[in-house]
């Protein structure tokens, strides 16, 4: 079979180590290098993040001091409330988790750690980056049409997202589920690239085990997002076609079902959990290792517990509809699988702590990362276990104890894990060291803010505090909270406050920091074996692969660690 | 330029060969979130089965017909590539490409009937379902018939050969959705 492939093995060659002159275009604009797609990935997705910052910002500052003019945005009225909540959702999981974890991180690290000089595809890879861009284009553009941006919560349920004379939004809701599926489309792209790359592209040696684990969660989250999406793209063409045709799919006018759209919109948007949850595991599994000196506990296990971990997340959609007027004897079914679906997610918790301890930990700012990912994460495990319940679900059921349990577990994921990862590769990625001590500046100054502003809102939530409320001062039983409010609006306001710090590291670092070396944090894996940053091509010859990824302190070697590409 | 990853062949499958199994399996999820949707709706509304009575089964049969035959070409096109005749292989390509054309005329004529009888996309969500589902196969025909015509194009001068499987196997995947459209739109009353 692999015969009747042609092989064009000279022409590849031709360029190895000859860095013609491109044009900045060709360059930075219309690139297909691998290295260069992840950094526009990765900046577009942070440039995304601060709009969606910018977004909490100004609904935290409504819901803190109501009816006030917020600084930099002006009056909120309550469209604008709704908008804000509903694209901050959008954007944070669809424009900063998925390119950042996924395409950014995956681009940048699959084919240097496996070995190969670029994707498989490389123009694919490029299209699949112009897509997103354009889906990322379109949303925000959505705020500036007649009617503002879609403000029905990030899972537009219909009919309110179906019918512009409810949502009064008639253009922003169209152009929010074209761009949610132009994102989709730009997905599915990257995905062809990841598991071929990864199936057969590995470096000579290179075994499927020998992979490093966070390559593996890449692929299992895109084989997830491949299997999970379809239905929801097809549920975005039949929302289209409702809002714009007005075609009967989700009107219950013309004998269509709304709840229909709820177990499209959630067989998607559970596995999209686990989609962005795995690569987040992956970067800590390498950073854990890396920092503690100690083979990963487990690598096996780790791995088919990701694959188990995938089955069972297409079995607990329902858990997120159990009073949408379903079956109770189905929420029964629904609450088991939710249960079981921890037991994994504690399996790798527990390994990552194993692999821990006994090791000689150094703590530098990507290891408090990692840390801080395993700490957090936990609480929004733990709390998840109240709300798969479906009794205690009833009680607080679009609460902001859901939406504080949410956040635990999509911060540590997006904001958290990126950091860990970004930290982690930005010696490879620009060739510098990071300023250790600003690290840890930004370290506390996110991780403490953060904890101030959600475990109050367990709180509130579990005092009966709705979500998408745009005043609750209004409210005798919740008017008496309006503290606890400007607390967590304050805490969000010093947060932010110290993302600069973070910025200003980035900025020093890439100017003058100290030049990083090939290996600086003595790691065993593909990556650190070239120059940082590396040329085109990766590598000037192409590594061969004589062992698995994490052979640190092995006995009766004179170094701690062992890298993938050395004979003995 | 080809990369150097894009020569080897780890899992000894060809790369392109995995590539379009993944473009496959992306799409069996998205007709199968879509005929499920409908699938769920009509075994609940015994309305819908009064509604597909309207549609023309012998049209639908037709099509039928149209796009099997064109799948046996598009495997005699694989045939001939496989023994190395990009000219022949070129030749059948164009014979599937003149089947995904006659498909899309027929299916333009029964939606053109349909309509001027007041079954409209706004009708029902059977009629929804019924434009929505075979109006995306319909797009997957077009859009296979002009890679189809690159890869013959290609083929025609014997470049690109292991394409003509590719697009075969996308090509019989169309068909089948096809096949699992004909029964659920038309013939189950």
């Amino acid at each position: 079979m692999a015969e009747s492939i042609p092989h064009d093995v000279d022409a590849a060659h031709v360029d190895h180590g000859d860095h013609h002159e491109q044009t900045f275009w060709q360059k930075y604009v219309f690139s297909t290098d691998h290295k260069m797609i992840a950094m526009q990935y990765m900046f577009t997705g942070m440039a995304m993040g601060l709009i969606g910052a910018f977004m909490a910002y100004a609904f935290r500052m409504q819901l803190a001091f109501p009816g006030d003019s917020v600084p930099g945005f002006g009056i909120v009225t309550p469209a604008n409330y709704n908008a804000l909540v509903t694209n901050h959702g959008t954007i944070m999981i669809f424009w900063v988790a998925m390119p950042v974890l996924i395409a950014a991180f995956g681009n940048f690290l699959i084919p240097l750690m496996i070995g190969c000089d670029d994707m498989v595809f490389p123009k694919i890879n490029r299209l699949s980056y112009q897509i997103f861009l354009l889906s990322a284009v379109v949303l925000v553009a959505s705020f500036f049409v007649e009617g503002g941006g879609f403000g029905g919560a990030w899972t537009a349920y219909p009919p309110l997202s179906a019918k512009p004379i409810y949502n009064l939004t008639p253009l922003g809701c169209t152009m929010w589920v074209i761009a949610v599926g132009l994102e989709f489309v730009a997905f599915l792209l990257g995905g062809i690239n990841f598991i071929t790359t990864t199936m057969n592209a590995r470096a000579p040696g290179m075994k499927l085990y020998d992979i490093p684990i966070v390559v593996w969660m890449i692929v299992i989250a895109s084989i997830l997002f491949m299997l999970s999406v379809g239905p929801l793209i097809a549920g975005a063409i039949m929302l289209v076609f409702d809002q714009t045709l007005g075609t009967a799919f989700f009107d219950p006018d013309k004998g269509g079902d709304p709840v229909l759209w709820q177990h499209l919109f959630w067989f998607f948007g559970h596995p999209e959990v686990y989609v962005v949850l795995l690569p987040a595991i992956g970067i800590t599994a390498e950073i854990i290792t890396v920092f503690s000196r100690k083979k990963l506990f487990a690598y096996k296990t780790v791995l088919h517990t990701a694959f188990g971990t995938g089955v069972l997340s297409f079995t607990v959609w329902a858990h997120h509809q159990f009073i949408s007027g379903i079956d109770p004897r189905m929420a029964n079914v629904f609450t088991v699988t939710t249960l079981l679906i921890s037991i994994p997610i504690a399996e790798m918790m527990f390994v990552y702590i194993a692999t821990l301890y006994g090791g000689s930990i150094t703590l530098t700012t990507p290891m408090l990362w990692a840390l801080a990912f395993i700490a957090e994460f936990l609480i929004g495990g733990v709390t998840g276990i109240f709300l798969g319940a479906s009794g205690a679900d009833i009680y607080f059921h679009d609460t902001y104890f859901v939406l504080a349990h949410f956040h635990y577990t999509f911060y540590p994921i997006a904001v958290i894990g990126t950091f860990a990862g970004f930290t982690f590769w930005f010696p490879k990625m620009f060739g510098k060291m990071m300023n250790d001590t600003l690290g840890k500046i930004h370290f506390w100054g996110t991780i403490i803010p953060f904890n101030l502003i959600f475990i109050p809102l367990f709180v509130l939530g579990a005092a009966g505090q709705h979500r998408r409320i745009y005043d609750y001062t209004g409210f005798p039983e919740l008017a008496k909270y309006q503290d606890v409010r400007v607390f967590v609006t304050v805490a969000l306001l010093v947060m932010l406050a110290f993302q600069l710090v973070f910025f200003y590291n980035c900025f020093i670092s890439w100017r003058s920091g100290k030049k990083a070396g090939n290996n600086p944090w003595d790691s065993c894996t593909l990556e650190w074996t070239t120059s940082s940053p590396p040329g085109h091509g990766n590598w000037k010859e192409l590594p061969t692969v004589y062992r698995g990824p994490y052979e640190y302190s092995t006995p009766g070697r004179e170094k701690d660690f062992w890298p993938q590409n050395e004979p003995n | 330029m080809r990369p150097i990853a894009n020569t080897r062949s780890a899992s000894g499958m060809p790369t392109g060969l995995l590539a379009v199994w993944w473009v496959v399996g992306s799409e069996i999820v998205i007709f199968g979130g879509l005929l499920a949707s409908y699938i769920m709706g009509r075994l609940t509304h015994d309305a819908w089965a009064v509604q597909s009575a309207h549609t023309n089964t012998w049209i639908g049969a037709t099509n039928t017909l149209v796009l099997l035959t064109s799948s046996l070409t598009a495997v005699l096109a694989h045939q001939a590539a496989e023994a190395g005749d990009g000219k022949l292989a070129a030749k059948r390509l164009y014979m599937t490409v003149g089947g995904a054309c006659a498909f899309v005329l027929i299916k333009s004529y029964e939606w053109y009937t349909e309509i001027s009888h007041g079954f409209t996309i706004t009708a029902s969500p059977f009629w929804s379902f019924y434009y929505t589902a075979a109006g995306i196969h319909a797009l997957h025909v077009i859009g296979g018939g002009i890679i189809m015509l690159i890869v013959a194009h290609k083929a025609k001068q014997n470049l690109e050969l292991h394409r003509v499987e590719l697009i075969g196997i996308y090509w019989h995947f169309v068909d089948l959705v096809w096949i699992f459209l004909f029964p659920l739109l038309y013939i189950a009353k």
